[in-house]
């Protein structure tokens, strides 16, 4: 039973920034988790609507100055089509390829995914591993935030009521690794119980540097697990060197049970996808 | 569809879309006709339930507690509201009974005020309003006043058993003491939803008789037209109920209709107007009937050299807060619980509980998926035990012709068991892919590569396992339950001289309105799309019993083409020398129309005792076996089943496009079953009851399925047929759970076998030593 509340459709950024300044507004890009919430079945119905689909200057995916550039409303699709996408970070259009169905990637955007900030957003853990910038805007300016300080709480963000996400910058130092791997109930279509994304540099016998490890689904945040950072920063990916960055992982997470999965299988998983990665990595 | 008027040469679309028996066409339905429906089904102009325009009508909600058990005091709609522009119904308005008539009287259609609500998704009260945005605002302003009551939700301390059986031959006793192993094992099953892709859905039409029209998505017309009759105190011909074109069913469409039917009535008659209700997918997970859970304890003696002595079965299954179809789920369960193999002595047990959960029903396979999980994985544990292969267990055991059931029947015809294991095994190489299979898990551990209570992973990412299980399935209904139905099935010469056949059995895309047809047409020997199926409308066809129990093309089907030979013959007497195909026009024109309505007789030979559950429970069975691979990642223990191999024998292969359809789907939903399909519960709540949270396979997920179709024919059916639909589902779980335990060395023994219980499995403490002995020996 779909309610409609009054909905907005400014064709520039500012007239956007206006009405989100003047009150409640919720923002909708692709809808896929909007127009969920909609029925009213499952909280509250928007009082009013901010429709981002004629916002040209969100479009877009490119490459500039060593960065990433990925508008707000890029969607999956589009990001699995990517050229510099696919050359550049190809654990993004992995994980972008790992979300919903293909109707749901025609429509879905990455900077839904960061606002809905749902711990199980696949692609945010790429995002964190690799030192993505969120570039916010409204009527008090524009401003970055480091993915890392985005995520405040469950399906809280650092983004303010009448702030809009314009852009995605990522980051790419040459000769960053990025691996993504997600475990989810079934093959294609399914909300993820695990998803982890790790990345390096590879200084050769100074061994690893600027190493992230970011997970999904095992909060109640994407988090980075800084303590297994730590044990791989400087190290190798050596099988003595895994087992460790394994058990402290295991030691890290706080995961729960829920109705995707138990606590128990996302701590152990956690560490076993971790010690392939670096098992692969190692070359053993 | 509408059906069809056409003359011989007329040419139109749908004419062009029907091929003739023998014709060669390219591609695999050569010789068989196509889906009648199956045009409109895929250009969309098919038109379901929620598709249907009743100008004026309005739309239906249910109320529904909360609790899973409390005593309803009051219903109170806010005073602050104006009700006069709705319409509120409650038990105070039902004309009749206020029960949802089935197999006892305790389901009430809305809980009465006094009355005890005993699930959280039970109806207390309907709303209907001209739009659907009334209703969303109204719905929360009707507060129910309860006093909560200490709820049940473990089967096993329930003292309320809606049904019980025994079934014992030999003495167990002496048999246990002849064994030289006895193995016990318990084995669990949770629900599992039939998820047809159309909701749930009814309008109700009231009628200047008093009467109602029900339009709506369903298996089983004339339950419907019974509850109808019950609870509104209609007569026969003031309830009539007519089929829409049904998006799957499953099971799931066999009794809860008759709920939502007398939901929808009740809101039509107060508000004088047609009433529609439409669940969305959430309501319909969360409030209708799901496959019942179970708990299976097996004690079972054998020889050294694998041979049966004694089994000692014990079953439990939650039949949920009222009884639905409980009792006879329950009872072929029971009946199935051995498995297809001889053992001179059995006792079989079992019991079904009330809970405070949603009632659980009917779902492919009624009660035998259960049991048959549970027999299959304990022949498997058994046969690792003593060092055999699976297959030659089977052979060892499996019923032959003239063995005996635990029921006492001795299985005259029509015993198919052997040939179907041999063909499995023969086209999966089955014991070669084992050898394989042994030899990597030897070598993986001596690498250490599986990995026990460690968080390490090993050299091999993935392991492959096969598996093989076996099934049998009575045809038709338990006991003397066709005996009771007397299903009527009749086949007409109009008076202008078309050829019609008429039963209440439903198209739900199982292919009802595609072989009744055709089965007519070459008996009648006349073409195919000459030949009409008549609406599902309990005004226009007679009671040929529910379309359950893949029953249909057995019982029913073997009905049509007992009348229409009769038809035939009596064409053919009043016209001598003319055959029917040539006679019938002028015959329809010289005489009028002939109908020939056919009743269901006992099958020769047939005899059951329903009290003491002696005799012949079927009058035959279909059997299947079937193989699996699977892939287990054994970093994550993420299963994917790559092939099965699925032999059924059906009796008699009326259609095998369709019949191979249903394998294919039934070992899907089997699949399902077997690895991802859960309802978790919290406090008589199913926790995931969206789409989101309750998961199918998906095409990615689907294995590779190879069905080969086997006939035995059962010789009290005209055609031989034994039916299809339920037989696939029952096999598939335990091959899939048997080849989880060739790739990884742990059994488990409860479905789903998720990834979540087989890597607590392989870090179990004792995992690692027990686990790989019977692949060790093998």
């Amino acid at each position: 039973m779909p309610a409609e509340p009054p909905i907005d459709s400014p064709r520039r950024l500012f007239e956007a920034y206006e009405l989100l300044a003047a009150g409640s507004t919720r923002p909708i890009a692709g809808g896929t988790d909007v127009m969920v919430a909609i029925t009213g079945e499952l909280g509250p119905i928007p009082e009013r609507m901010l429709d981002l689909s004629r916002l040209e200057e969100l479009r877009g995916i490119s490459l500039e100055q060593g960065a990433l550039l990925l508008g707000a409303r890029a969607t999956y699709t589009e990001i699995r089509r990517s050229t510099v996408c696919r050359e550049h970070l190809p654990a993004l259009v992995e994980a972008a390829a790992t979300i919903g169905a293909a109707q749901i990637q025609n429509r879905g955007t990455i900077g839904g995914n960061l606002a809905n900030a749902s711990p199980a957003g696949d692609t945010l853990p790429v995002l964190l591993a690799a030192d993505a910038v969120i570039l916010v805007g409204g009527q008090r300016g524009e401003r970055e935030i480091p993915v890392a300080d985005f995520f405040l709480d469950y399906r809280k963000t650092a983004l303010a009521p009448d702030e809009l996400i314009l852009q995605v910058q990522v980051p790419l130092p040459r000769g960053r690794s990025l691996r993504f791997r997600k475990v989810g109930t079934r093959r294609a279509q399914a909300i993820s119980k695990v998803v982890m994304a790790l990345a390096w540099q590879d200084l050769g016998s100074a061994g690893w540097k600027d190493v992230r490890v970011a997970l999904g689904s095992v909060a109640a945040t994407p988090i980075r697990a800084r303590a297994t950072e730590a044990v791989l920063e400087g190290a190798g990916p050596t099988p003595e060197v895994a087992d460790r960055a394994a058990e402290t992982l295991a030691g890290e997470l706080q995961p729960i049970d829920d109705v995707r999965s138990t606590a128990e299988y996302r701590r152990a998983v956690s560490a076993r996808i971790l010690h392939r990665l670096l098992r692969d990595a190692g070359g053993w | 569809m509408p059906t069809r008027t056409l003359t011989p040469g007329t040419e139109t679309v749908e004419r062009a879309l029907v091929i003739d028996p023998g014709q060669r066409v390219p591609g695999r339905a050569s010789g068989f006709p196509l889906r009648r429906e199956g045009p409109a089904k895929l250009t969309g102009a098919a038109k379901y339930t929620d598709d249907l325009v009743f100008p004026g009508a309005w739309y239906g909600i249910t109320i529904r507690s909360t609790e899973a058990r409390a005593k309803l005091l009051a219903i109170e709609p806010d005073p602050d509201v104006d009700w006069s522009k709705v319409v509120l119904a409650t038990a105070a308005d039902i004309p009749g009974d206020n029960v949802v008539s089935l197999i006892k009287d305790d389901q009430p259609l809305l809980v009465p005020v006094g009355g005890e609500i005993r699930h959280h998704a039970e109806p207390v009260a309907l709303l209907a309003a001209p739009d659907r945005e009334t209703l969303r605002q109204l719905k929360g302003r009707i507060k129910l006043v309860t006093e909560a009551l200490p709820p049940v939700f473990d089967p096993e301390e329930s003292d309320h058993v809606f049904a019980q059986y025994e079934v014992s031959q030999g003495d167990v006793a002496a048999g246990f003491a002849a064994a030289d192993l006895v193995l016990e094992g318990e084995y669990r099953v949770g629900h599992q939803e039939q998820l047809y892709i159309e909701n749930q859905a009814m309008i109700a039409v009231p009628g200047e008789d008093g009467g109602i029209v029900i339009h709506g998505s369903m298996q089983c017309p004339y339950y419907i037209h019974k509850a109808l009759k019950r609870a509104l105190r209609l007569s026969s011909v003031q309830a009539r109920v007519i089929q829409e074109e049904t998006g799957g069913g499953f099971g799931g469409k066999e009794e809860y209709p008759s709920m939502l039917a007398l939901h929808a009535s009740l809101l039509a008659l107060k508000a004088r107007r047609p009433v529609r209700m439409i669940y969305e997918r959430h309501e319909d997970i969360a409030a209708t009937t799901k496959r019942h859970p179970a708990i299976v304890r097996h004690r079972t003696g054998v020889t050294k050299d694998g041979r049966l002595v004694a089994q000692d079965i014990e079953v439990v299954m939650d039949g949920g807060a009222y009884c639905t179809l409980t009792p006879v789920v329950l009872s072929r369960g029971v009946l199935h619980a051995g498995g297809p193999y001889r053992c001179p002595n059995v006792r079989l047990r079992g019991r079904a509980t009330r809970t405070n959960t949603p009632p659980n029903g009917a779902f492919r396979g009624f009660g035998a998926p259960q049991t048959e999980f549970a027999a299959e994985t304990q022949l498997n544990r058994i046969a690792e035990r003593l060092a055999i292969s699976p297959a030659d267990i089977r052979r060892r055991n499996v019923y032959r012709l003239n063995d005996t059931t635990p029921t006492g029947q001795v299985l005259r015809e029509s015993v198919a068991a052997e040939e179907v294991l041999e063909q499995a095994l023969g086209a999966s190489l089955y014991e070669r892919v084992r050898e394989r299979t042994a030899r990597d898990a030897a070598q993986r551990r001596g690498s250490g590569t599986i990995p026990a209570g460690t968080l390490r992973t090993g050299d091999d990412r993935t392991a492959t396992g096969i598996g093989l299980a076996l099934a049998w399935h009575g045809a038709g209904f338990t006991g003397s339950g066709e005996v009771h139905l007397a299903s009527v099935a009749s086949v007409e010469l109009t008076a202008d001289g078309r050829l019609r056949v008429l039963t209440a059995n439903t198209e739900m895309g199982q292919g009802t309105k595609t072989v009744f047809p055709q089965m007519v047409a070459a008996e009648l020997g006349v073409r195919v799309d000459l030949v009409e199926y008549a609406a599902q409308d309990t005004a226009e066809v007679l009671d040929s019993g529910p379309t359950v129990a893949s029953r249909t093309v057995m019982v029913v089907g073997g009905l049509t083409i007992l009348a229409a030979r009769k038809l035939k013959a009596e064409v053919e007497a009043r016209n001598p020398g003319v055959p029917f195909q040539e006679a019938y026009r002028d015959d329809a024109q010289a005489h009028g129309a002939t109908r020939i309505d056919q009743q269901f007789e006992p099958y020769p030979g047939v005899v059951f005792d329903d009290e003491t559950y002696l005799g012949d429970a079927y009058p035959a069975y279909g059997w299947a076996a079937a193989v699996a691979t699977v892939e287990v990642d054994l970093d994550t223990a993420e299963v994917q089943v790559r092939d099965v191999i699925a032999v059924d024998d059906v009796g008699k292969v009326i259609h095998p496009i369709l019949c191979e359809g249903q394998v294919e789907g039934g070992t899907l939903q089997a699949v399902g079953y077997a690895t991802i399909e859960e309802i978790k519960l919290q406090e008589g709540r199913y926790l995931n009851d969206r789409l989101a949270t309750y998961l199918i396979p998906t095409a990615l997920d689907a294995p590779h399925i190879r069905s080969i179709l086997v006939e035995a024919p059962y010789s009290g059916a005209p055609h031989g047929a034994k039916g299809v639909g339920e037989l696939p589902m029952d096999v598939a779980a335990p091959a899939v759970v048997a080849a989880i335990h060739d790739a990884t060395g742990v059994w488990i023994h409860e479905l789903p076998a998720t990834p979540e219980k087989i890597l607590a499995a392989l870090r179990a403490p004792d995992g690692g030593g027990a686990r790989r002995k019977g692949a060790a020996a093998a």
